[in-house]
This record gives structure tokens, C-alpha cells and sequence, in this order.
């Protein structure tokens, strides 16, 4: 028999420590949808994702209720239509987007993900048509999400598509200003973009993945952050790490036995499990606590980086053993909006963009969920843009950006989503126009690190 | 199918034998029980087959909680892999 006390910590870990498996995201092939008719093809893309996932979100709440675990989100990922788009002769890309927001709509998911190109060395046919089409297709739809991948350490930096893409994020607030500029949360720019990553606003499935396949994402920041309090005092460093390590394999294996279960009942290959800290607006549901409760006064202070490097890889190392198959991000979040503790750090100005910078050369995403002002020009998005691609592409790791531009807003107002998007305050920029560095266009050469054959 | 029931909140006469009789009820064998109580709190842990129970999970859960909220008490039941996949290797 079980430990009467394993068994009153994960009923603890549940009820009080915000433990939960993020989501349970269907990666599915739309490569056997491709048609020169565009119509035809949105009809095939909308059948196809109807019925894969027919049954997703019934499985979904069947085990959480059986296992008692909350399973937050039950969402879809697609080939990136940006391929699936490019024999049609019509360049009214955006129709697929109506497409996918109808099949998630019809099937109940929370959202689907696939509004994608992958540019990181040029564009092909259907990927500029695509990228035009975004901020239309963000705005006019609820559920889906799009992804740019510009660069990686094997290709180098596309320098026109971070230009390009400075202009579609601006012009994406813009078109949902309305909505509190919803659509640029919805809209994710990746060096590195993982092809099996479960979850938004970046997944999508790639071309090297089975036709279908289940992709699971963990989450539990509060967990951490509760054992480190609860005997965290008066450790070092290395017994920190220990309990970070120890707690990532129990969380894990969860997300693990959660994938597998899925898989079985859904006759669909289990793919990997993405070992995220996923933060919520949630208290006690916080990344930047779990930094905070290792001795730091605030998130954002000198130390975070170190901090934060340490999670990151203590959350990997428990992690792995837990669970067959591991991809995605896995790491460290660090959404500001999303995460009580940053919202607070950011607010109190203990945490700003150049701070959030060399945090991402350590977590394992990027600038996240960061709100700017609303009259940031197209330029200097693309210079974060790049800045943050070139930490992804030198460094061999996965970095991306969702910056939110607060149409009419200014640094230090507040914009307010709700939901699990949360709050943010609005960020200070740095000063001096990069204006003719990103006019140049063109591509920033593969670094030396690709070379390895 | 084997489950854990775990009862959690405060010492009061009868909250086994509750427990014990909507496990009866329907056909929902108990196979180990062990309680204990520290300073007024209650916990008991029951682990359960639930392969001939005469209702659904769902159904069960539910009885369980309306035997929880009489009880003063904080019943779960949850699948036995839950427990057994993230504390033992």
C-alpha cells in the first residue's frame, strides 16, 4: 500500500498548490489536405481536424475526472498553413484561419495553433500571403494562433521576415485595439521554433511528426515554490536544486502517466512531454515566487539570472527520468502578464525588458506576454525581434516573442486581459532608433555553433 | 479498477462507518484502510476496487462528496496510478 503521506501530499499538491496538467494538445497532420482550390482545401482541413480530434475533449475530462487531476486546456496543433496554403491559387490565405476557428469551435478546444510560417531562410510560395494575413486572421477569429519561426542556429536570421514581422505585430494590436489588443497575444515570433510544442501561442505540428500524435503539457510552479518553502530554509544552493529536481520528476510523472492515458484511449501515438513551469495569474501559481523564495527580495533584481539558470536546468534534470519521451520548450516560463510575482516585480519597477532580456538566455522561452507602449514603431519590434533571435540562434535554443503593443496607451498604464492571460503594466522600450539597421534586410549568416557535422 | 478514497478534516463519530456504507451501497469492495488522526484532524486513506461497482465513477464521486459535505470532512477519489506513478519508480 501507498504512504499515507504521498498519497495527502498530491491530494496537497492539488488542492492548494495549483498542480495541473496544462494541456493535453492533439498535434495533426494536414499535409493530405493540400489542394490547389482553397475552398476545397479549408473543407478537407476542417474535416480532417473534426475528425481526429472528435473525441479530445471528452477524453480530456473523462480522466481528469478519474485521475482527479485538472486538466486546464485541450487544444489542437496543425501543420503550418503557411505549407498547406502554398499550391492555392488564391491568395486569400486567411479562409484556413476561419477554418480552424470553426473546427475549434464545432469541437469544443480552447484553441488551435498552426497560423504558422516557417521562414527562417526565405519565404516559399505560401508563407508571404500568410504572414500578410495575420493580423486579419487574429482579429477576426477567437481560438487561433499563429507562429513565425525567423530564425534558427542552423539558418541564420531572416532579416526581411523580423522586419516584416515588426509591422504584423503592430498592425495585429492595432486591428483588435478594440479587444484590448488581444490578437498580438495570440501571435508568437521563434528562433529555433520546437516542432512538438504543446503549448500556445507557438504550437504548431511539424513536418517531421507522425500524422497524428498527443502532446502534453505540465505545468506546476506553485508545487515548487510550496516545497521550497515548506523546507527550503537554511538549505544551500545544492539542496535547492535537489528539491526543484525532486519535485519536477513527481509533477512529471503525472504529465507522463496523463499522456500515456490519453494516447490510449484516443488510439493516437503519445508524442513527448513538455516539462514546463507554466505560470497562471493564479496566487501561489508564480515563477517568479519561486525565485523570490530562494532568497531574492524581488523578481528582476540582481541573482534572477543565476535563479532562474538553476530552475531551468534542475526542472529538466527531475524531469527527464520522469517521462519516456521529453520536447516541447521544456523549461521555465516567463510570461510577465501571466505570472503574479512578475506583474508585481514590474509594477514595482524591479523588473524591466533589459532585465526580461538576459533572463531568456537562460529560461526556456523569451520575451513573453511583455506589453510595450502603444506608439512603439514597427522598427524597434523588430529589433527586440532580433536581439532575442540572435540569443536563440548563438546559444542553440529556443527563443521567441510575444510583445502586446497597448494601442494609446502609455509606459506605465496597465493593460488588462483577464482569464489566464492576466494583467500587465505597460513596459518602458529603450531609447535610439534601429531604423536603418533593420531597413538593411537580408539574412544574418548561420553562426559558427551549426557547423557540427 | 482500484482507487483511493482519502477523507481529510475534522475528528467526528461515524465517518468511517459513512464512508464504509456508500462503498456497500454500491458494490464497491474495500481492500485496506488505514486512519489517523492528529491534534482533531482526521485522515483516512481506503484503497478500493471498484471493478463491479453497480454506478459509474462520476456517480460515485459524487455520493462520495455529498458524504464529505455531511460530514464536515474533504473526501477524494482518484484513480490508484495517480499515487503510484509519481511516488514510485
Amino acid at each position: 500500500m501507498l504512504e499515507t503521506k504521498d498519497i495527502l501530499e498530491t491530494i496537497n499538491m492539488i488542492d492548494n498548490e495549483n498542480l495541473d496538467v496544462r494541456t493535453i494538445t492533439m498535434g495533426i497532420s494536414l499535409l493530405d489536405c493540400i489542394d490547389e482550390d482553397i475552398d476545397r482545401a479549408c473543407a478537407k482541413v476542417y474535416d480532417k481536424i473534426c475528425r481526429s480530434a472528435k473525441d479530445l475533449v471528452k477524453t480530456g475530462e473523462d480522466i481528469e475526472k478519474e485521475y482527479g487531476i485538472p486538466i486546464i486546456n485541450k487544444r489542437i496543433s496543425v501543420t503550418p498553413i503557411g505549407m498547406v496554403a502554398a499550391p492555392c491559387q488564391s491568395k486569400k490565405v486567411v479562409k484556413f484561419a476561419y477554418a480552424l476557428d470553426k473546427a475549434a469551435k464545432q469541437l469544443g478546444v480552447n484553441f488551435v495553433g498552426g497560423y504558422s510560417a516557417l521562414v527562417q531562410k526565405g519565404f516559399s510560395s505560401g508563407d508571404y500571403a500568410l504572414i500578410e494575413s495575420i493580423p486579419e486572421a487574429l482579429a477576426e477569429t477567437d481560438f487561433v494562433c499563429s507562429s513565425v519561426n525567423i530564425g534558427s542556429t542552423k539558418a541564420g536570421l531572416n532579416m526581411d521576415a523580423v522586419k516584416m514581422m515588426g509591422k504584423i505585430i503592430k498592425q495585429t494590436a492595432e486591428a483588435t485595439s478594440d479587444k484590448n489588443c488581444i490578437g498580438a497575444a495570440k501571435l508568437v515570433v521563434f528562433c529555433n521554433a520546437p516542432e512538438d510544442n504543446p503549448f500556445m501561442a507557438g504550437a504548431f505540428h511539424g513536418v517531421g511528426e507522425a500524422d497524428t500524435v498527443i502532446n502534453v503539457g505540465v505545468s506546476g510552479p506553485g508545487v515548487v515554490r510550496a516545497a521550497l518553502a515548506k523546507d527550503g530554509a537554511g538549505k544551500d544552493i545544492t539542496e535547492i536544486a535537489d528539491m526543484v529536481k525532486k519535485t519536477a520528476f513527481k509533477i512529471t510523472r503525472m504529465g507522463q502517466l496523463v499522456a500515456k492515458e490519453a494516447s490510449k484511449r484516443l488510439c493516437v501515438p503519445f508524442g513527448i512531454v513538455d516539462l514546463s513551469l507554466a505560470p497562471t495569474p493564479a496566487v501561489g501559481d508564480s515563477v517568479a515566487h519561486i525565485l523570490e523564495e530562494m532568497g531574492l527580495e524581488a523578481c528582476g533584481c540582481h541573482g534572477t539570472t543565476a535563479a532562474l539558470a538553476l530552475l531551468n536546468d534542475a526542472v529538466k534534470k527531475g524531469g527527464v527520468m520522469a517521462s519516456s519521451h521529453v520536447g516541447g520548450l521544456s523549461g521555465a516560463f516567463i510570461p510577465v502578464s501571466e505570472d503574479a510575482g512578475m506583474i508585481s516585480a514590474a509594477e514595482n519597477g524591479y523588473l524591466d525588458i533589459t532585465k526580461l532580456e538576459s533572463m531568456t538566455a537562460v529560461c526556456s522561452v523569451g520575451l513573453d506576454m511583455i506589453v510595450v507602449p502603444g506608439d512603439i514603431t514597427a522598427d524597434v519590434i523588430s529589433a527586440i525581434i532580433a536581439d532575442e533571435a540572435a540569443i536563440g540562434m548563438v546559444n542553440s535554443k529556443t527563443t521567441a516573442v510575444r510583445l502586446i503593443p497597448a494601442i494609446g496607451k502609455k509606459a506605465g498604464d496597465e493593460l488588462n486581459f483577464g482569464g489566464l492571460l492576466g494583467r500587465g503594466p505597460v513596459m518602458r522600450v529603450r531609447k535610439g532608433s534601429p531604423e536603418a539597421f533593420i531597413s538593411r534586410g537580408g539574412r544574418i549568416p548561420a553562426p559558427l555553433q551549426a557547423l557540427k557535422n | 479498477m482500484k482507487a483511493i478514497i482519502t477523507v481529510i478534516g475534522k475528528d467526528t463519530i461515524g465517518i468511517l462507518a459513512k464512508v464504509s456504507e456508500t462503498c456497500a451501497k454500491y458494490d464497491v469492495n474495500i481492500i485496506e484502510v488505514t486512519q489517523s488522526v492528529l491534534q482533531d484532524m482526521f485522515a483516512m486513506i481506503m484503497l478500493v476496487d471498484i471493478e463491479k461497482s453497480i454506478v459509474g465513477f462520476d456517480k460515485l464521486k459524487e455520493n462520495l462528496n455529498e458524504v464529505g459535505d455531511k460530514t464536515g470532512t474533504k473526501i477524494h477519489i482518484m484513480h490508484e496510478d495517480i499515487f503510484n506513478s509519481m511516488h514510485k519508480i
